[in-house]
């Protein structure tokens, strides 16, 4: 069973979609207590950093997913806003702390072209930089969807299974042992992203 | 790279079969004469298959109290797509774009509500993020031949020149601007690469630009000439002989950096 964090904002529906069409149970955790049944967690995008801490902090959130991923080591994936409350900080609208798993800040993207855009909008290619169990059978240059003005900016190169340019390196994919990451939707990246969807759901630590 | 994109716009208004409440597809020249050509779910579900790069939903009715029959199309649209959808038509308050974001959309699209009220798309950006917030701006010429935002359904002439919209609502929040020429819609005459040559240059968020095309060289223009990040196409994709696999095709001729479907 596969559990998305709900808090009030967030794409869920497209990722319960995406798992069903791929033939997996999925539930909404909408309470802390409803992280206990689930073999993995997802952590979804859209909405605003503080927003989005501030609603895990309140559902009592935290805790419930330090304890559920890292004393019980439930696979759990963060999808682009879900990925940036990973980091140490965020700060969009002030600095805010986020859920440290990962070190590093989520900053505003200055890609180094001025003629480039922000936010980061579209089907960008990706490069691997680590082989991953996500990106199985998906080849290089792969393009996924994006759609981000923020991005995570690293401490260690360490954990980083894939990048993407935009006027310069953005991190496209993280992963420490049963913690995963992606910038990119791959709920909205049609059939490379239903593949690594498919990856994590079967992904065994 | 980041690949330029083709984004097949989606017109809706209720059915006008009587005891209907469905919501069906139409087209549109210059913003009047709907004609009825077929079903949301059904068009969105051939796009997905043909590698549709996202889908613009409109709702043209726009009532508040239609939003049940668009949020069942959207409904029903993100079971079978996994592509960005944007919603717009109608979307007055911070509530109107959560329920939509809840329902499946990924991108909320103000218009009217937008110039009657700027600071909403900074209160829908804040709640729903930036990169949600696409603000749609139809222009035309007006009497004395000056480009001008047009609301309502391209009814109402606005005190705003397109290019200055758009930056205003960038400043505001807005993630991308969506750039409609009511004079070419539905016409297949091209697109207005001079005006959206015009906004690209002025604001540095993304634009996409829709009005117009009936061949796969206006699309072409649309990129290299108007700059645009995206082009929308409404009859051109589902009313003409035209579809994204041939037109995908046209674009790698003409070197510009698509998604290239195998």
């Amino acid at each position: 069973m596969i559990g998305i964090i709900d808090q009030g904002m967030g794409n869920i529906l497209s990722i319960r979609n995406a798992f069903e069409a791929l033939g997996h149970e999925v539930k909404t955790c909408r309470d802390a207590a409803d992280l206990r049944g689930m073999q993995r967690l997802v952590l979804p995008g859209i909405g605003a950093f503080e927003d989005r801490m501030a609603g895990l902090t309140r559902g009592g959130f935290t805790a419930a997913l330090e304890d559920a991923v890292w004393n019980e080591g439930k696979p759990i994936l963060g999808i682009c806003l879900g990925m940036h409350v990973m980091a140490d900080w965020g700060t969009e609208g002030g600095r805010c702390r986020g859920l440290g798993w990962f070190g590093g800040e989520v900053v505003r993207l200055t890609p180094a072209d001025c003629r480039l855009r922000v936010p980061h909008v579209g089907w960008n290619e990706v490069t691997f930089r680590a082989t991953s169990p996500l990106f199985e059978g998906v080849p290089a240059g792969a393009e996924f969807y994006f759609v981000h003005s923020y991005h995570f900016r690293p401490d260690v190169v360490d954990g980083v299974a894939a990048v993407c340019h935009h006027g310069g390196e953005i991190v496209a994919a993280l992963q420490r042992g049963h913690i995963f990451a992606t910038q990119f939707h791959p709920e909205k990246s049609q059939a490379y992203g239903l593949t690594v969807l498919e990856n994590f759901a079967r992904y065994k630590s | 790279m980041l690949k330029s994109r083709l984004i097949p716009k989606l017109q809706l208004k209720p059915s006008s079969r009587a005891g209907s409440s469905r919501m069906v597809l139409v087209t549109t020249v210059g913003f009047a004469s709907a004609v009825e050509i077929g079903d949301p779910v059904s068009q969105a579900k051939i796009y997905e298959a043909q590698g549709a790069d996202e889908l613009i939903f409109l709702d043209l009715a726009a009532t508040s109290d239609g939003r049940e029959a668009l949020v069942d199309v959207i409904r029903k649209v993100a079971e079978h797509v996994f592509m960005p959808v944007t919603v717009g038509g109608g979307v007055r308050s911070v509530d109107d774009a959560r329920l939509l974001v809840a329902n499946g959309a990924d991108k909320i699209c103000l218009n009217t509500a937008a110039l009657d009220n700027p600071d909403l798309i900074g209160e829908i950006a804040e709640v729903c993020g930036t990169s949600s917030v696409v603000v749609s701006i139809d222009y035309r010429l007006d009497r004395f031949g000056l480009y001008r935002v047009y609301s309502q359904n391209g009814t109402i002439p606005r005190e705003w020149q397109p290019a200055d919209w758009a930056a205003e609502a960038a400043r505001r929040g807005a993630g991308e601007i969506l750039l409609t020429s009511i004079a070419r819609d539905g016409t297949g005459r091209g697109l207005d690469v001079t005006l959206t040559s015009q906004v690209a240059r002025t604001v540095s968020i993304p634009v996409i630009t829709s009005g117009g095309c009936g061949q796969p060289s206006h699309v072409v223009a649309g990129f290299i000439e108007g700059m645009a990040d995206a082009v929308a196409a409404g009859t051109y994709f589902c009313f003409r002989d035209q579809n994204l696999v041939q037109t995908r095709a046209q674009l790698v001729n003409a070197a510009i950096p698509v998604r290239v479907m195998t």
